[in-house]
């Protein structure tokens, strides 16, 4: 018996380091955002001296100095601009995304192979060898200024990871469903809002949830498109607290702002964990 | 008559999966294919975008502002006959992103696999702990982090701040000090390990038990199983990480952005390719100039893509084990 004793107590030992390494090691790294939620309520004058996470005094000056925006625009209009944003996003990439995804993943048609493969290269682009003609592009129809450079290209399937998501989610599907579907009477549309639709639930909602975290936090489009304070997003408006050659001069503002801002991200991310973990997982996109 | 039996046939069987495939395809021909072919032809024009009007075909003029100093040009007369200088950021910028990216993306995977390995064995809390580590990951490439960034490593932030508390001295501004800079944005990237680590774990649960199991019995040690068994079988999902990190880690630009202030920070240090294609484009308007930058770059991820994949021959194995 003894040695079956040792080795249990060796497995418990072992995890239980483990465990406090992790734990540890987890602290560590989450420490810079609990900081910064912690500092956004410190007075402005003691963020730069205090590296504690307990403040001395607590205050909302920073909310109220940051929540005044910038050029008369304040935050409140932020936040709806870019919530709006990430609605019309979501709804532009569930309906192109998802007629993409069915046609490839189980519509028999020529050239399908040789389109798929265009799609996949296109996941693989970098942005910058589109973006001076698409920019040129936008320009001349008058649309820089406006949300239409970023929004109108979500309803023209332009994001190839949730093709190819919706792709390997709906391949996993029974064909069977299909094939009772057409027997009974429906046709290719029928098939794609009655059956795949419904069952691809799980990977519609991790497209939705990606397409607002993507829109959230993009910066170059909103840095190149949002050109005027009333239409700002959140990300472009937190970048007006940065100066030229980066001095700050309302760190307080600055990090209460910031800090609000990931609010929507966490709350996402709490209800929403395990299809996170699906998203990841099955095309490897980054968060 | 055939013909036209023939177009119809053709419709009537691939005329559904055409119309699903509609929007992606006008997005592709309008918003890729099109712009790609254009800003090929930038590449080699002088396009300016305050007067376009104005703009002519200079050869590879770009192409040679960009290089020239690698042959030790400083100026060189165009095919318009125009004198042009070179551009004396631009082997700054592309250096810059070569450490960047040659140095922050082995330091990711390999945090990344070990906190993985570390959470791969039968623990408990292993769901919340991958929501712990995933968070940087979540939150990283925000505007908000890059301002906190910032933050924490200047002069008076929040690192030296608790340095000092365990009694270093002399610190220096990390972000505004030349030589720290850029290690400071591979810092930022390290700590976003979290998808990476995520598709890891789910690498490592595919591999049995039993031959972990059949090794300890043979003598072999952690170290030699970790080097027989985990490295190869995982090897396809290091390769599909180090593709994906790496293409994704060439075009970083908000960090730089933002700890910047919209340049390159101290001397260029943090000056990476896509803010100077940034810069290039859309600060002076040299938006000719900005395309050809562009067309290295996707050259360039396209080479070292090739390579990978190439090289993935000799250390990725797809074998079942036997």
């Amino acid at each position: 018996m003894e040695p079956v004793n040792n080795m249990k107590t060796k497995v418990v030992v072992r995890h239980t380091l483990t465990h406090l390494f992790v734990i540890t090691l987890g602290l560590f790294m989450i420490y810079p955002v609990i900081w910064m939620i912690v500092s956004s309520f410190k007075p402005n004058n003691m963020i730069f001296s205090d590296p504690g996470l307990l403040p001395k005094t607590v205050t909302i000056e920073n909310y109220i100095s940051g929540w005044k925006g910038y050029a008369g625009t304040s935050f409140g209009r932020f936040f709806a601009n870019s919530l709006l944003m990430c609605i019309v996003a979501i709804i532009g990439n569930l309906i192109t995304c998802s007629m993409a995804a069915y046609a490839f993943a189980r519509l028999k048609f020529a050239g399908r192979d040789f389109w798929f493969a265009v799609m996949m290269i296109t996941l693989m682009l970098p942005a910058h060898v589109t973006i001076v003609p698409r920019y040129i592009l936008f320009n001349t129809f008058g649309w820089v200024g406006s949300y239409l450079p970023i929004l109108v290209p979500k309803f023209l399937a332009t994001d190839a990871f949730f093709i190819f998501l919706l792709v390997q989610f709906i391949r996993s599907l029974p064909k069977e469903l299909d094939e009772a579907a057409i027997i009974d009477g429906c046709g290719k549309w029928g098939v794609f809002f009655r059956i795949i639709l419904p069952l691809a639930t799980p990977a519609l909602v991790t497209t939705a949830l990606f397409t607002f975290l993507w829109t959230w936090d993009d910066f170059f489009n909103h840095l190149l498109y949002l050109t005027r304070p009333e239409i700002f997003s959140v990300s472009r408006a937190l970048r007006t607290f940065v100066g030229d050659a980066g001095a700050v001069s309302n760190w307080g503002g600055a990090l209460a702002m910031a800090t609000l801002s990931m609010v929507p991200t966490f709350i996402l991310f709490f209800a929403l964990q395990k299809y996170f973990v699906q998203g990841i997982s099955t095309t490897g996109i980054k968060g | 008559m055939s013909k036209v039996s023939g177009v119809a046939r053709f419709i009537k069987r691939n005329g559904a999966a055409y119309a699903f495939l509609t929007p992606w395809l006008l997005g592709f021909f309008v918003l890729t294919f099109y712009p790609m072919a254009y800003s090929l032809w930038l590449g080699f024009t002088n396009y300016d975008f305050t007067q376009p009007d104005s703009t002519q075909w200079i050869g590879v003029g770009n192409y040679l502002k960009m290089f020239g100093p690698v042959f030790g040009l400083s100026e060189f007369t165009a095919s318009t006959g125009e004198a042009m200088r070179v551009d004396p950021y631009y082997m700054k910028s592309l250096s810059v992103t070569f450490n960047y990216v040659f140095i922050s993306v082995p330091l990711k995977l390999i945090f990344a696999l070990a906190i993985a390995m570390l959470l791969n064995q039968n623990l408990r809390g292993v769901p919340f702990y991958r929501a712990v580590y995933y968070i940087p990951t979540l939150l990283g490439g925000s505007v908000a982090i890059a301002v906190l960034w910032r933050k924490l490593f200047e002069k008076d932030g929040l690192v030296n701040g608790l340095l000092s508390t365990f009694g270093f001295t002399d610190l220096p501004g990390w972000i505004t000090n030349p030589e720290y800079a850029l290690w400071t944005l591979i810092l930022l990237s390290v700590w976003q390990f979290g998808s990476s680590m995520i598709i890891f774990l789910a690498g490592l649960k595919q591999i049995p038990e039993e031959y972990y199991d059949a090794a300890s019995v043979d003598g072999a040690n952690n170290v030699q199983q970790f080097f027989a068994i985990t490295i190869p079988l995982l090897s396809p999902v290091i390769l599909f990480n180090l593709v994906i990190q790496m293409i994704g880690a060439f075009q970083a630009f908000t960090q730089a952005y933002i700890i910047g202030g919209g340049r390159g920070g101290v001397l260029n240090s943090t000056l990476f390719y896509t803010l100077h294609l940034y810069i290039q484009g859309w600060t002076y308007h040299e938006m000719g100039y900005a395309s050809a930058m562009a067309w290295v770059l996707l050259l360039v991820i396209g080479a070292l893509t090739a390579m990978v994949f190439k090289s993935s021959d000799f250390w990725v194995s797809y074998g079942t084990g036997e």
